[in-house]
């Protein structure tokens, strides 16, 4: 298998993605900000269409949109009550506008624009370059470490905001950080994953950690694992069963890691 | 589609009723808008959202799954959705809001049903046209079949709607007084749950499963803004569904551009303006 | 005319005689006799578990004792539940719920009835005319009218309070339950929901029974009390209930009495967890 330069790519950046967005997921679970890490999908999916369109390399758009959004998001604030309809609403605002530039490719590109769809969306993780994998890797090895390095400051604004104000952390720029470390994080894992299913490497190993171990240091080194772990299989099994596209592999058993973790927690409290 | 507008909104609405595919995805568009205005209202006022919006992630493999079995897409919606419905109800308990940790748990349910949506397609062969109708919606190949279909299931789901307004509501805003009352107050849930998959699921027949936030939210949430009254709330929301409904196939008639964008680009217009309206009352009113 | 579901009577509100309930095998209480006359206001005390919420579902109906007998209005408690307005102990609603304390008080009326809400005949007509008169006037009664239209969710808790008990009153119930309605109030809404209370029992001929833990922002306006610990009650008007001897009777412990000076009432000595009446800052000055 890893004889061919296209596997051996696709594990290079897969593995490091894998473990950015564990390591990434588990704060924005803990933090509650599911529903920002799925707008920020949305509009990741939106960026790299744009880009596409625009003739930039699709990259670039990426992240240029969703880190935008995402520091727009942290600086407005928790603005009033998680109002779900407007969320909603703006959501499906972002993915017609995708559509729309999508259908601006079709007629002005050289076509394919149905590929980039199925791509953007559900991720493409074997086509990537050694320098695009290589890339991948370096950018998820940063972010990791960007939010290793500050995981206590960061642990003890998410649970307790008062008191880490009162110890001089800058829990403002902190949080407003963090979301820019999720849009990096967003706008790279959308090569290998897609960016509907992206979503899901951010919660389910996170998920699962969290419902196996109340301790930070432990939940956060299983739900990177449980990710690593979820990645290499899928790309193993995908590679074996030709029809089985890899990010459906990847996420179908990250989430049945989620729910092996929810039945195994429920029984044994129960 | 790259007809002219010629400005002459007779001749222009003629030209429309002239080809029986729009004629279909008018009526489909306007049943479904009807329909999704009513369940919308009281999905906005019951904070169950997030739900929809899973269920209706749900089309997605339910459609391509049927199609890769041979069954018709449109059972496969119903099915997926409303076995989704259920799926929730129980994973959920009692407990109607969903936030913090369940999050986790709805997200993953909502990512595992498109990467299995994913694989049917692909297995299926059907990748790329497939995904874009089953995801973001077309009007183009709505039979009249679908039509019936849709007038069905609609006209049940609103009337089981009309016939518990009044429970329904209690339920929504007051539990305890509904279950005090004497109200089957988990089968009220349960139900509306279903009946909400089906409105999802007819609903994503014409926007498509990512873009039903369009009607299903959009026309209830601008009604919301705009008037707290039950009555009013729900005619309203019917009528900006059917605005938006019929203002998007109309213009997406005449433009080369998907309908998806025009339909959730004139929904997201349609409740900024009513956030505004609100806003201006308010600040008058603080005057 | 909105008709009470009972009619008017003169008998006894509620009567337990010797009644004893179990639930779940354990024994909440036992051989209870009390008796509580029509438009009464009162109180039912007593330490957290003693069994008062036990007690309510008693009356109505959804609790059957094991021995003895109860009976509300003259009939079996589930044959009266139509003539029962009751309030369950809640939280606040939601900051954002957007409909107005007026429907809300509407669903009070009408909220189990199936069938389509569009009134098209002249006697649906005339029905919804009568329903809204009688809605206006029970908002008027609580004194809710000046936010009967605003958003529930926006109100103070006072004011939801008010727009509750006017839902529960707006079927004309001949006794009013109401479970811990002072709960999550502040002092001067406590005394105004009490007073407010004490009015409704007066003129409208409504027997209001109440689950509280401090008897404080009740004194003066009770009728009566009935005060269970123990797996007892004890009933009568406050003075006869809440009084050391009385009290170290029902709780079989000596229990001490106290009167502060501006006539507060603090009860010492209780062997359950930590519950006293009154402040505790009260107790220690």
């Amino acid at each position: 298998m890893f004889a061919h330069a296209f596997v051996r790519n696709a594990y290079l950046a897969g593995t490091f993605i894998a473990l950015a967005c564990g390591i990434v997921g588990w704060f924005v679970v803990l933090r509650a900000q599911l529903f920002a890490g799925d707008a920020l999908t949305h509009v990741a999916f939106v960026g790299a269409i744009a880009a596409a369109v625009l003739g930039y390399t699709e990259l670039v758009g990426l992240f240029v949109l969703t880190l935008a959004v995402a520091v727009g998001m942290g600086a407005l604030g928790r603005h009033g009550q998680a109002d779900d309809a407007a969320i909603g609403i703006v959501f499906a605002w972002i993915l017609g506008l995708g559509v729309l530039l999508l259908a601006i490719l079709a007629t002005s590109a050289s076509g394919g624009s149905g590929v980039t769809l199925a791509h953007t969306l559900f991720g493409s993780i074997y086509s990537l370059t050694p320098g695009g994998s290589r890339l991948a890797a370096g950018i998820a090895v940063a972010v990791a470490l960007a939010v290793l390095v500050a995981v206590r400051p960061l642990l003890l604004a998410t649970l307790d905001g008062e008191l880490a104000s009162a110890r001089g952390i800058p829990i403002r720029a902190l949080g407003i950080g963090f979301l820019a470390v999720l849009a990096v994080v967003t706008a790279e894992s959308t090569q290998a994953v897609g960016a509907l299913l992206l979503l899901g490497l951010l919660a389910a190993p996170a998920g699962a950690a969290q419902r196996l171990t109340a301790s930070p240091y432990g939940g956060l080194a299983l739900s990177a694992l449980l990710a690593v772990l979820a990645m290499w299989g899928g790309l193993a099994l995908s590679y074996q069963i030709a029809s089985l596209p890899p990010s459906s592999a990847i996420i179908g058993l990250a989430g049945a890691a989620y729910g092996a973790a929810t039945l195994y927690a429920r029984a044994r409290e129960g | 589609m790259s007809t002219r507008l010629s400005l002459d909104p007779i001749s222009d609405l003629r030209e429309l009723f002239a080809f029986p595919f729009m004629v279909n995805a008018l009526e489909a568009g306007t049943i479904v808008a009807v329909l999704a205005a009513v369940v919308g209202w009281y999905m906005v006022l019951r904070r169950q959202t997030f739900a929809g919006h899973t269920l209706s992630v749900m089309a997605f493999p339910g459609a391509a799954g049927a199609a890769l079995v041979g069954l018709p897409t449109g059972l496969g919606y119903y099915v997926a959705c409303g076995g989704a419905a259920l799926f929730m109800r129980r994973a959920r308990g009692s407990a109607r809001r969903s936030y913090g940790t369940e999050t986790a748990t709805i997200a993953t349910v909502q990512v595992v049903g498109l990467a299995a949506g994913y694989l049917f397609l692909s297995l299926g062969n059907a990748v790329l046209g497939g995904t874009e109708t089953l995801l973001f919606g077309t009007f183009l190949g709505v039979s009249r079949t679908q039509v019936l279909a849709l007038l069905i299931v609609a006209a049940v789901a609103v009337t089981l709607v009309a016939v518990s307004a009044r429970p329904l509501l209690l339920e929504t805003i007051d539990p305890e007084a509904a279950r005090a009352r004497g109200l089957p107050v988990a089968i009220l849930d349960t139900g509306f749950l279903l009946v909400l998959a089906a409105a999802v699921a007819a609903t994503s027949q014409i926007t498509g499963a990512l873009l039903v936030f369009a009607l299903l939210v959009a026309p209830a949430a601008a009604a919301q803004q705009l008037t707290m009254r039950p009555g009013i709330g729900l005619v309203l929301s019917v009528v900006f569904a059917l605005l938006i409904v019929w203002l998007g196939l109309g213009i997406a008639y005449f433009s080369i551009y998907p309908v998806g964008f025009y339909v959730t680009s004139i929904a997201f217009a349609l409740f900024l303006a009513a956030r505004l309206v609100r806003s201006i009352r308010t600040r008058r009113r603080a005057r | 005319m909105i008709e009470p579901a009972l009619e008017e009577t003169t008998n006894p509100v509620i009567e337990l005689d010797s009644a004893t309930v179990r639930l779940g095998g354990r024994g909440i209480f036992s051989d209870v006799n009390l008796t509580v006359g029509p438009g009464l206001l009162v109180a039912v005390l007593g330490p957290n578990g003693a069994g008062k919420t036990t007690l309510m579902r008693v009356i109505l109906g959804l609790v059957r004792p094991e021995a003895g007998t109860v009976a509300v209005l003259g009939r079996p408690p589930a044959q009266a539940r139509p003539a029962i307005g009751y309030l369950p102990q809640r939280r606040g609603f939601d900051s954002s719920t957007r409909i107005r304390g007026i429907d809300l008080v509407r669903l009070g009326l009408d909220g189990a009835r199936w069938g389509v809400p569009i009134s098209i005949t002249s006697n649906a007509r005339r029905r919804r005319r009568i329903e809204t008169h009688r809605i206006e006037e029970v908002i008027e009664l609580v004194g809710a009218r000046a936010y009967a239209h605003r958003a529930i969710g926006e109100l103070s808790g006072g004011e939801q309070q008010r727009l509750l008990i006017a839902q529960a009153l707006v079927r004309k119930p001949r006794l009013l339950i109401l479970d811990e309605p002072l709960d999550s109030l502040d002092l001067p809404n406590q005394a105004a929901v009490t007073a407010l209370l004490r009015r409704i029992c007066t003129t409208q001929n409504v027997t209001v029974l109440l689950v509280a833990h401090d008897v404080n922002p009740l004194l003066g306006y009770l009728d009566q009390v009935i005060y269970m610990a123990g797996g007892r009650a004890m009933s009568g008007p406050v003075e006869r209930v809440i009084n050391s001897s009385t009290l170290s009777e029902l709780y079989g412990a000596p229990i001490e009495v106290l009167r502060t000076t501006d006539g507060r009432v603090v009860v010492v000595g209780q062997p359950e967890a930590p519950h006293v009446h009154g402040h505790r800052h009260e107790l220690v000055s």
